[in-house]
C-alpha cells in the first residue's frame, strides 16, 4: 500500500469543499469594526481542498487503522470491547447533541434525568454511597479522587503527604499523584502478583494518605487480601483506592465498596463499551464512600421530587471544578444506554464471559507459552516470553510485530513492568469461541515460526501498509507538523 | 443471553471443558467468597434494542435543545455549522473503535490525522508545535499554566479580565495543591483588560501572564502589549484563544504568546451539553519537552516509506511516572480528527467567510438591541461575535420573557458575577439569519417591558 499524501499536499489554490451563504446583513469591513493592529495579517495556510478530494483523503486514512470493528483487539487493561451502535444513535440524537451546556435545568431535564441516572447504576455497581460524573478520563478522575483525599484529610487537620502505588500499577497512578502534589512511594508485588504484606505494612505510616489498587491487577489476579489491606490503612487514617481500569472481571459480582474500598473511578470506554476513538474521548466518573461525598467536584446533580438541576452551592466543601461544563455528557449518554441494555442482570453475565474468554485462549495457549501466575486468570492474563527470548532471541515485541501481519492489533508486551518479555492478553466478553480460536491458532503459527525461523518474526510486519518504524530517529529530530514553503 | 455476548450453551460447554473447570463459577474462585455479591444487583433487567433506543428518544424528548430554538447562548460553547462530512468521515469506524495508537503499523491513519491536526492548530495559532489534544478549554488551560510554572520555576499566575469563569475554576483546582498563587486582574470599561493594572500585577515573581482573546465578556485585549509586558519580567504570555476568531484575529504566535490554548469545540463538534469537547495547546518550539499529552511524528519506515508515530514519549505517565510532564492518558482523539476534518472542510476562505458572517451578524444585532430603549452594550471596546448587552432590568427577568418565544436571548452574567444582574452575553454566529436577528430585536422591547412588569 503506497502512503497516503497529507491533505496539504492536496491542497491547490482556489478549491475548497464548503461554502457559506451571502451575508444577509450589511458587511462591513473588519478594519472599520476591530482595530487593525489587532487583526490578523495572513491567512493560515489551511489546505484547499474539493469534497471528494477530502472525503477520500479521510477514508484512505481510515483503511490505514483498524479497529475492534476489524478483528479482536486483545490489548491487555484495555477492555476493547465491540461499541454498540444503538449507543451512537442515542448520543447523535438532536435532543441530546442540540443541548448547549448553560441551558436552564428546566431545558435539560431529559439530559439532567440521564445522568442521576447514570450516577444510581454506578452505586448499586460500585458498592459506594456517591458518584460524580465529572471527570474527562480515567486519569482526570484519579486525580479527582486524590483531591477529595486531600481534601478530607485537611477536613481533619492532617496533611499526609504519601501515596502508595504497587510496582505493577498503570502510569497514571504516580502521574495523577504526583500531580495532587503528593510524595509516590512504590510498594512491591509478592510471587503471586499480589502486593507484597509485609512490605506494605513497612511502608504504612500516619504519613500515607492513600494507596491506589487495580483489582484484578494488572497480572489478571485477584487481590485476595483487600480486606486486611483496607483495615491496615484505615487503622491509619489513610483511603484505599480503587482504579476502576479492570472492573470488566468483577462488575455485578464483587464491589469496591464491599471490599473496603473508599473510593474509585470507572473508565466507561473500558467496562461500558463507550468507544476508544483511537485515543478518546472517554470519561472517567468516581465513586465515593460517604465520608468522602462532600469533596466531590461540582457540579453535582440533584434530585428535588421528579425536578433536577446541576447544584454547586450546596457543596461547600467541594474541591471545586475539574472541567467545564457538565463532564463528558455525549459519552456518559452511551454509557447509560449500555447499562440499559445489560441491565441488572447482564452486568454479572458480562464479567463472567470476560473471565471465561481470558481462561479459555489461556487455556489454548497454554502448550506454547509460560504464564508466571498460572493457568487461570480473572479477565486477562499475562504470558512471559523470557524463555522465548533466550532460546530463539525473539521476544515480546517480534512476536507482537508478527502478529499484525494475521491482521491483529498487538497485545499489550513490556507491561506490567514486573513481569519480564510481559505479553498482556485481553480478549473480552464480546468474543465469539471462533473468533479466540482463530487468534489462538494465530499467536500458535507466530510461535511455531519462531521456532523454525526467527528471522520471519525479526522482519515483520511485512504485510502492513508501513514497516518497523524509526521512532528513535522521531524522537530525536522531532517532525512534528507540516510547514507551508517559505 | 445478556445483550452483546456471543455465546450458545454449548460454546460455554466446550470452552469449560478446555479450561478444565466445572463451571464459569469455578473460575472465580480466586475471589474469596465473603468479598462476592450475595445478591443480584438492584438494577432494572436489560432491555432490548428496541427498548433501550424509545427510553433514549424520551429522554431526549425531555430537552429543548438550543438547535432548535433561536439561541444567542456562547460562554465557551458555540452553535456553529457542522459540514457534514465531519460526522460520517470521523464516524467510521476504524477511527472510532481503535484504541490509541501506540502499535504505528496498525494505526498510520490516526497518527497521519493526528499530525494533520496538530499542523493545523499551529498554523491557525501561528505557535510552532501543537500536541495531539486535551480534554476541553479548562483543562488546557490549567495544564498551559503548569508548563508554565515548570518552564520558570515561579508559582505565581495573573489572569486578565475575563478568563471564562469555568476555566478559571479549573485551573484554580489544579494549583490548589501545588501553591501556586493566581493573581486576578479586573475588567476595563472597554471590556478588555487595563494594561497599567497588569504592569502592576506582572512582576519578577509571575511564571505568566493568562489572557483569553476575546475575553469572556467579548472583549479584545491587546495581546502585543501584553507580551512585552510578560516578558519584560521573564514570564510567559498564555494565550487562550477562540479558534474560529483566529481567521480574523491576529494569532498569538503573531503577538507574541508563549503557549496558546483554548477550546475547540467550534471546530465541527457538537454542543452535547457540554462535552466531549476538545482542549487544544500549542507552544513555542523550545517548549516542545515541557508538553502534556501525546504528540504525532513523521518518521520513516524500514522500507525507506514515509510514516507516523507517538513521540517524545518519556515526558508521559507511561514511561516517566511521577515524573511525567502531566497524567494524562486517554485524550480527545476523536474530537481532534473532527477539528481536523471541519479545519479540512472549510479551508481558509470557509473559516474566515463563517468568521465574517459572524463578526457582521454580531455587530447587526448589537446594533438593532441597543435601539430598544435603555438597552445597551456594557463595554465600549471592539468585539468578535459575542458581546455584553446591559439592560434597563434584571438579564435573568428579560431572558425568561423571550425563552416563552422560543428565543435564548443569551446567559446572564449574574450567573457568575452576582453583581452584573443587568449584563447578558449575548453570541450569534453564522447559523443566525438576517430574520432570527430580526426577530430576537423586535421581541426585545415587549420582554423589557414584561420583565418590568414582573418583577
Amino acid at each position: 500500500m503506497s502512503s497516503e499524501p497529507l491533505i496539504f499536499e492536496l491542497s491547490s489554490p482556489g478549491r475548497r469543499a464548503v461554502r457559506f451563504p451571502k451575508p444577509q446583513v450589511s458587511s462591513r469591513e473588519a478594519a472599520s469594526l476591530i482595530p487593525p493592529a489587532l487583526l490578523r495579517k495572513q491567512p493560515p495556510a489551511l489546505p484547499e481542498v474539493s469534497e471528494l478530494d477530502l472525503v477520500r483523503h479521510f477514508t484512505h486514512l481510515s483503511t490505514r487503522n483498524i479497529g475492534v470493528d476489524t478483528n479482536l483487539y486483545p490489548l491487555g487493561s484495555c477492555t476493547m470491547k465491540y461499541n454498540p451502535r444503538v449507543n451512537e444513535d442515542a448520543a447523535a440524537l438532536p435532543g441530546f447533541a442540540g443541548l448547549h451546556p448553560l441551558q436552564d435545568a428546566g431545558d435539560s431535564q431529559g439530559a439532567l434525568e440521564l445522568l442521576w441516572q447514570c450516577e444510581r447504576w454506578l452505586k448499586e455497581v460500585s458498592g459506594m454511597d456517591a458518584v460524580c460524573l465529572q471527570p474527562s478520563a480515567g486519569a482526570q478522575g484519579e486525580l479527582a479522587a486524590l483531591m477529595v483525599v486531600r481534601a478530607y484529610h485537611h477536613s481533619k487537620g492532617r496533611s499526609p503527604q504519601v501515596v502508595l502505588v504497587p510496582d505493577s500499577s498503570h502510569g497514571t497512578n504516580p502521574a495523577s499523584a504526583a500531580l495532587c502534589g503528593y510524595r509516590v512511594e512504590t510498594v512491591r508485588s509478592d510471587a503471586e502478583g499480589q502486593v507484597d504484606l509485609e512490605d506494605l505494612r513497612a511502608k504504612l505510616s500516619d504519613q500515607v494518605a492513600c494507596l491506589m489498587m487495580t483489582n484484578p491487577n494488572t497480572v489478571g489476579v485477584f487481590e485476595k487480601a483487600i480486606p486486611a489491606i483496607a483495615a491496615m490503612l484505615h487503622a491509619v487514617d489513610a483511603q484505599l483506592y480503587y482504579d476502576g481500569a479492570n472492573l470488566n472481571a468483577i462488575c455485578g459480582l464483587a464491589r469496591p465498596g464491599d471490599m473496603g474500598c473508599d473510593l474509585m473511578h470507572f473508565n466507561v470506554h473500558k467496562t461500558f463499551s463507550t468507544p476508544h476513538g483511537g485515543g478518546g474521548p472517554g470519561a472517567g466518573p468516581i465513586a465515593v464512600r460517604g465520608h468522602l461525598e462532600p469533596f466531590l467536584p461540582v457540579p453535582r446533580v440533584a434530585r428535588e421530587g421528579e425536578r433536577y438541576r446541576l447544584d454547586e452551592a450546596g457543596h461547600p466543601s467541594s474541591i471545586g471544578r475539574v472541567r467545564c461544563f457538565s463532564g463528558q455528557f455525549g459519552i456518559l449518554v452511551r454509557t447509560y444506554a449500555y447499562l440499559l441494555a445489560m441491565g441488572g442482570d447482564g452486568l454479572p453475565e458480562m464479567a463472567r464471559g470476560a473471565v471465561l474468554n481470558a481462561n479459555y485462549l489461556l487455556a489454548r495457549l497454554g502448550q506454547a507459552f509460560d504464564a508466571p501466575y498460572g493457568w487461570r486468570c480473572m479477565h486477562e492474563f499475562v504470558l512471559s516470553l523470557k524463555r522465548q527470548a533466550r532460546e530463539r532471541g525473539v521476544g515480546a515485541l517480534d512476536y507482537a510485530k508478527r502478529l499484525l501481519d494475521h491482521g491483529y492489533h498487538a497485545p499489550t508486551v513490556y507491561f506490567p513492568l514486573i513481569v519480564p518479555e510481559a505479553v498482556m492478553i485481553e480478549p473480552t466478553e464480546t468474543e465469539s469461541k471462533e473468533a479466540l480460536d482463530r487468534f489462538a491458532e494465530a499467536l500458535l503459527a507466530v510461535d511455531a515460526e519462531a521456532a523454525r525461523d526467527p528471522q520471519i518474526l525479526r522482519s515483520a510486519p511485512v504485510s502492513t501498509a508501513v514497516g518497523r518504524l524509526d521512532e528513535a530517529g522521531a524522537a530525536r529530530s522531532p517532525d512534528l507538523r507540516w510547514q507551508p514553503r517559505a | 443471553m445478556a445483550a452483546y455476548l456471543p455465546h450458545t450453551p454449548g460454546d460455554i460447554q466446550r470452552m469449560l471443558q478446555a479450561v478444565g473447570a466445572a463451571s464459569i463459577d469455578e473460575l472465580f474462585a480466586g475471589v474469596p467468597e465473603a468479598l462476592r455479591l450475595a445478591r443480584p444487583l438492584a438494577l432494572p433487567a436489560g432491555l432490548s434494542e428496541m427498548e433501550v433506543a424509545a427510553e433514549m428518544a424520551r429522554l431526549a424528548a425531555r430537552n429543548a435543545p438550543a438547535t432548535g430554538l433561536d439561541s444567542y447562548l456562547g460562554g465557551g460553547a458555540y452553535e456553529r455549522y457542522i459540514p457534514s462530512v465531519v460526522g460520517s468521515l470521523s464516524g467510521r469506524s476504524e477511527f472510532f473503535t481503535a484504541y490509541t495508537p501506540y502499535q504505528p503499523e496498525m494505526t498510520q491513519g490516526m497518527l497521519q490525522a493526528i499530525y494533520e491536526y496538530q499542523s493545523m492548530v499551529s498554523l491557525l495559532t501561528g505557535m510552532d508545535v501543537s500536541n495531539a489534544s486535551l480534554y476541553e478549554g479548562g483543562h488546557a488551560l490549567a495544564e498551559a499554566a503548569l508548563m508554565a510554572c515548570a518552564a520558570t520555576g515561579r508559582r505565581r499566575l495573573v489572569l486578565g479580565a475575563g478568563i471564562h469563569p469555568e476555566q478559571r475554576q479549573v485551573l484554580a483546582t489544579y494549583v490548589a495543591s501545588l501553591g501556586v498563587e493566581l493573581k486576578d486582574a479586573p475588567v476595563s470599561p472597554t471590556g478588555a483588560t487595563d494594561p497599567q493594572v497588569l504592569k502592576e500585577l506582572v512582576d519578577g515573581s509571575t511564571a505568566a501572564l493568562l489572557l483569553a482573546n476575546p475575553n469572556f465578556y467579548g472583549g479584545l485585549e491587546d495581546g502585543a502589549a501584553a507580551a512585552g509586558l510578560a516578558h519584560a519580567q521573564g514570564a510567559l504570555l498564555v494565550a487562550a484563544v477562540d479558534p474560529v476568531s483566529l481567521a480574523l484575529l491576529a494569532p498569538p504566535g503573531e503577538f507574541g504568546a508563549d503557549i496558546a490554548c483554548g477550546e475547540g469545540q467550534a471546530l465541527g463538534i457538537p454542543l452535547s451539553f457540554g462535552g466531549p469537547y476538545l482542549g487544544f495547546l500549542a507552544c513555542r518550539k523550545e517548549l516542545v519537552r515541557r508538553m502534556p499529552g501525546r504528540l504525532a511524528g513523521r518518521t520513516t519506515d524500514n522500507r525507506g516509506q514515509q510514516g507516523f508515530v507517538l513521540t517524545l514519549q518519556t515526558r508521559e505517565q507511561h514511561i516517566r511516572r511521577e515524573k511525567a510532564t502531566s497524567n494524562i492518558c486517554t485524550n480527545q482523539a476523536l474530537m481532534a480528527l473532527r477539528a481536523l476534518i471541519h479545519l479540512s472542510a472549510l479551508g481558509p476562505k470557509g473559516l474566515a467567510e463563517a468568521a465574517d458572517l459572524s463578526l457582521q451578524g454580531a455587530h447587526y444585532l448589537a446594533g438593532r438591541l441597543c435601539q430598544a430603549p435603555g438597552v445597551s452594550l456594557a463595554f465600549s471596546g471592539p468585539f468578535f461575535c459575542e458581546f455584553t448587552l446591559h439592560l434597563p432590568s434584571p438579564a435573568e427577568g428579560v431572558a425568561k420573557a423571550l425563552r416563552q418565544q422560543g428565543i435564548l436571548a443569551g446567559l446572564p452574567l449574574s450567573r457568575w458575577e452576582p453583581g452584573r444582574t443587568h449584563d447578558l452575553l449575548v453570541c450569534a454566529t453564522e447559523v443566525k439569519t438576517r430574520a432570527q436577528l430580526d426577530r430576537y430585536a423586535q421581541a426585545l422591547p415587549a420582554a423589557l417591558a414584561q420583565a418590568k412588569e414582573a418583577a
